[in-house]
């Protein structure tokens, strides 16, 4: 057994009058491999600090926090790798409810302002709306988000507009819609997102793919949507 | 009036391309001016006038000029609107940088055609 030393940010409304950082230290059996195990111990010796969490395997997004000044999710951050005292704050830019507990709101806002669904008038099939194999290789790498806001809370465009910037996470699933060949709206999701805010507030700093704990790449989804921009306008 | 945010201004597109092409003017502008300078004859008075008062010198200034204050408008105003949340205040920031984007860039051709 080893002991972790934490430093971890703490916010109660209802008690605190600003926040404060809390150091604790844990003790680590063998077992604990991921960050997360070790704050579910955390969480017995003391239940009143705050966090989700749910699948604790990298799938429903919920424990995304800052981990030592790097947005992530604790179920797939190594314990082995973290320097210690480890400092776990709430994702950055976005309002905190409790501890490390964040209000989602305007992030899930924006997703929806993208319409993350498949437009399509025509009649439906006998059975089911077919792709290529080809055509079903581009959505690759965008269908994979599982939502956790690590891209979007580390991308300062977001925080300075998370009203109206899109974000990292919004504008990778606007990109899965648009690049799939079964969707019939191109023309109306590129009409939405052609605003100096809305998408061109993206400088290309590429923050939100050293966070993206799933190593996607939403700069890159956001280059392809300029592009099909500049294709359409000249 | 109501409070809504609004968004939809449509003209993010053209500024973010002409902003890569007039990267690239300046670029290409950098590149014939740092090999004249080198290749020329040692730097003087004499030299430098007769590098920049050429007609294809002239026009490439110009459109290099032109190319910065665009340029500029663009990353500047971009910068308006990230920290001046005021309305008006932004928009009396983008007229000021507007207007003095256009006076530079008067002034520097008169500077420079005149050699």
């Amino acid at each position: 057994m080893a002991t972790l030393q934490f430093k971890i940010y703490r916010y109660d409304p209802d008690k605190d009058e600003k926040p404060y950082m809390e150091e604790v230290t844990v003790e680590r059996e063998e077992t604990d491999r991921k960050l997360l195990d070790v704050l579910v111990k955390l969480k017995y010796k003391d239940d009143s600090i705050a966090f989700r969490r749910s699948c604790r395997e990298g799938v429903c997004g919920s424990d995304a926090m800052n981990i030592n000044g790097k947005n992530g999710l604790a179920c797939l951050a190594d314990i082995d790798d973290l320097k210690q005292p480890i400092v776990l704050r709430p994702l950055p830019g976005l309002p905190v409810i409790r501890d490390l507990i964040v209000d989602m709101t305007q992030f899930f806002k924006q997703y929806h302002s993208i319409k993350p669904y498949l437009i399509n008038n025509d009649h439906p099939p006998e059975r089911e709306r077919l792709q290529s194999p080809e055509d079903r290789e581009e959505l690759n790498g965008l269908y994979e988000c599982i939502l956790c806001a690590c891209c979007s809370a580390t991308c300062p465009s977001f925080w300075w507009n998370p009203d109206k910037f899109v974000g990292p996470a919004g504008l990778l699933a606007a990109y899965r819609f648009i690049a799939d060949t079964r969707d019939e709206a191109t023309n109306e999701r590129l009409d939405n997102l052609d605003d100096p805010y809305r998408l061109f507030r993206c400088h290309t700093i590429m923050s939100c793919v050293d966070a993206c704990p799933k190593g996607l790449n939403p700069t890159k989804a956001i280059g392809k949507i300029k592009d099909l921009m500049v294709r359409r306008l000249i | 009036m109501v409070k809504r945010i609004v968004v939809g201004a449509h003209y993010g597109l053209t500024d973010w391309l002409a902003q890569r092409i007039t990267a690239l003017v300046m670029l290409v502008y950098t590149l014939i001016l740092v090999v004249s300078l080198l290749a020329g004859p040692s730097p003087s008075q004499e030299s430098w006038r007769a590098l920049m008062s050429g007609s294809a010198m002239r026009f490439a200034s110009f459109l290099c000029i032109l190319s910065l204050c665009y340029h500029a408008w663009v990353g500047v105003r971009d910068i308006w609107m990230d920290y001046v949340q005021p309305v008006g205040i932004r928009l009396l920031m983008h007229a000021l940088t507007l207007l003095a984007l256009i006076g530079y860039a008067g002034w520097t051709t008169q500077i420079l055609w005149r050699l």
